[in-house]
């Protein structure tokens, strides 16, 4: 007891400062977060900017390219990493040295790659071109001004930029399974394919759902992969929603941003609530 | 045997060549642009016949229209840079000690509001982040790029934080807590010296976060004296005649130091980020 007496009147100092101390991250997210979504919100209250958004005839285009460039890219990224962060647990000195080189992609910024390889892609004079005229004799495609062809290639761009990010996070999954569990398999005559499927799977399946979903997410909000690469052009043929939004605020169609993103809450919000349960649920595992 | 060791050698060889050459060529081509002179870098060679470091030369005396400002760009993009790292730093500590050392009350509430910012796209803030800035009056303000940076970084931060500050023994501060330590003596000499892996990790996160930064930074900043160079760098592009040998050497000197950085705190940013990205 004359413990308890001894510290309880701290413990409100110690709520005082805990106060003091987190106020500056409330205010930060009161004044950046909280007033500008509701203020968003609020400008997006109109029906009528959601009819004249449905009646522009580059939105369903860009709902189309954001429904096919999250599959499409999603699924391409994991699997791609998935294998390759079954190459990349092997322990050898020249892949421990390639996966670093691996990393560049992700560690660099995006405006130089990606105008690089906008370049290499230049239909008269790129890179590209170029071998493909040397090589076969033929003039090659023109990958920019074709819209499939160039919603192919930000995804391309977009892969290439993300996936050694992922591919690391599934390497420390894999990292994590207890060698013991392959041995055994060894012992028992398994191929790779079967431990693959009953040791490795079992283990990273949920890390890899749950990467699965925040890279969905994050690719929804992927900007710079299609902007930098084709600016939605030919024709504003090669939108996603989140350069539709950017493109909106340039042509000071504020209501029109807002509704851009409204409609694409809720497909949103679901995965951000799942997110934020799976996170606070490994919070109270831990703690 | 041997040969069995020798073909899953050679498949090994097999996922790595591909590998590296798909990481390397667009990197690759941004340095032989910058190497070459005009006439050679529109040839579609892989080397150039005269490499030249003379778009370097142009770059560092700003002797092209796009570039006229490329001192003051880097220094912005320097500026904001380590302003939103320090921020972002300052603010996340704070909040991560009062969430996990000192029990806050509310301090879920505000770990999973944190967290709901982290999880929303950032292209989509971007846009009621806009319409907010202007209100405030902060737009072509290096200001706002700073602040926007923060809000962004900050939850990320505080997250991979609370994490590394929750394996801290709780003894410690219940130790100094009996000798009679005030909170701020628990922050300083208790939790500061025990957090600097993390606190390296999460200043060198924001600063990267904030120098890479391209969508916001167009947005917010528009003036040529407040322009980071990526916006810069963005500017090339208006006009269809661009100096791309010289662009693209504008770009090597600009991907460089980010790279670098990364490189150099690799340890931190492995042991501190990856622990807390996606936890299975």
């Amino acid at each position: 007891m004359a413990f308890s007496a001894a510290i309880s009147p701290r413990w409100s100092s110690f709520q005082t400062w805990g106060a003091i101390l987190i106020a500056p991250y409330v205010l930060v997210f009161l004044v950046f977060v909280i007033y500008p979504v509701s203020y968003g919100l609020w400008l997006a209250r109109n029906p009528d900017s959601y009819r004249t958004l449905f009646e522009d005839p580059v939105f369903l285009p860009t709902v189309m390219n954001t429904l096919v460039f999250l599959l499409v890219a999603v699924n391409v990224k994991f699997a791609l990493a998935l294998f390759l962060s079954g190459f990349f647990v092997h322990e050898r000195r020249w892949i421990r040295w390639l996966s670093v080189i691996f990393i560049i992609p992700w560690a660099v910024p995006a405006i130089p790659t990606i105008f690089s390889i906008r370049f290499m892609l230049n239909p008269e004079w790129g890179l590209v071109n170029s071998l493909i005229f040397r090589l076969f004799q033929v003039d090659g495609p023109n990958w920019l001004t074709n819209p499939p062809l160039a919603m192919m290639m930000a995804m391309i761009v977009h892969i290439w930029k993300a996936l050694p990010f992922w591919t690391l996070i599934l390497v420390a999954g894999r990292l994590a399974i207890p060698r013991e569990h392959y041995e055994a398999a060894s012992v028992d005559g398994a191929t790779s394919w079967q431990k693959f499927k009953f040791v490795t799977w079992p283990s990273i399946r949920t890390l890899y759902l749950t990467s699965t979903l925040l890279s969905l997410i994050w690719t929804l909000g992927d900007f710079n992969s299609v902007y930098l690469l084709t600016g939605g052009q030919p024709a504003d043929k090669t939108h996603v929603l989140a350069t539709l939004g950017i493109r909106y605020i340039r042509l000071d169609q504020l209501d029109h941003a807002m509704a851009t993103i409204v409609v694409a809450l809720p497909f949103v919000l679901p995965l951000v609530w799942f997110m934020m349960r799976r996170l606070s649920g490994d919070e109270q595992k831990t703690s | 045997m041997t040969s069995r060791k020798l073909l899953s050698e050679a498949k090994l060889w097999l996922v790595g060549i591909p590998v590296l050459i798909w990481t390397l060529v667009p990197i690759y081509h941004i340095f032989l642009f910058s190497i070459s002179t005009k006439d050679s870098a529109f040839s579609g060679r892989l080397w150039p016949d005269h490499p030249t470091l003379r778009n370097f030369g142009t770059v560092f005396r700003q002797e092209h229209f796009y570039l006229h400002h490329f001192w003051h760009q880097i220094w912005n993009s320097v500026w904001i840079a380590c302003a939103a790292g320090a921020l972002t730093m300052a603010i996340a500590t704070c909040a991560a000690f009062a969430i996990s050392r000192l029990k806050v009350r509310g301090g879920r509430a505000v770990m999973n509001a944190a967290l709901f910012t982290y999880f929303i796209p950032a292209a989509f803030l971007a846009v009621p982040m806009y319409k907010a800035m202007g209100n405030y009056g902060l737009l072509n303000s290096r200001w706002s790029l700073v602040l926007a940076m923060v809000t962004i970084a900050s939850p990320y931060a505080i997250w991979v934080l609370k994490q590394a500050s929750d394996k801290l023994p709780w003894e410690l501060d219940e130790a100094a807590r009996i000798d009679g330590a005030t909170p701020v003596q628990l922050f300083r000499l208790v939790y500061l010296p025990l957090m600097v892996p993390s606190l390296v990790a999460i200043f060198t996160y924001a600063l990267l976060l904030a120098w890479n930064e391209y969508l916001y930074a167009f947005l917010l900043l528009s003036h040529e004296n407040t322009i980071p160079l990526a916006v810069g760098l963005g500017h090339f592009l208006s006009s269809d005649d661009s100096p791309w040998e010289i662009l693209m050497a504008t770009a090597l000197i600009y991907g460089m130091p980010p790279a670098a950085i990364y490189y150099v705190f690799r340890r931190y940013m492995v042991g501190g980020l990856t622990a807390g990205a996606v936890k299975s």
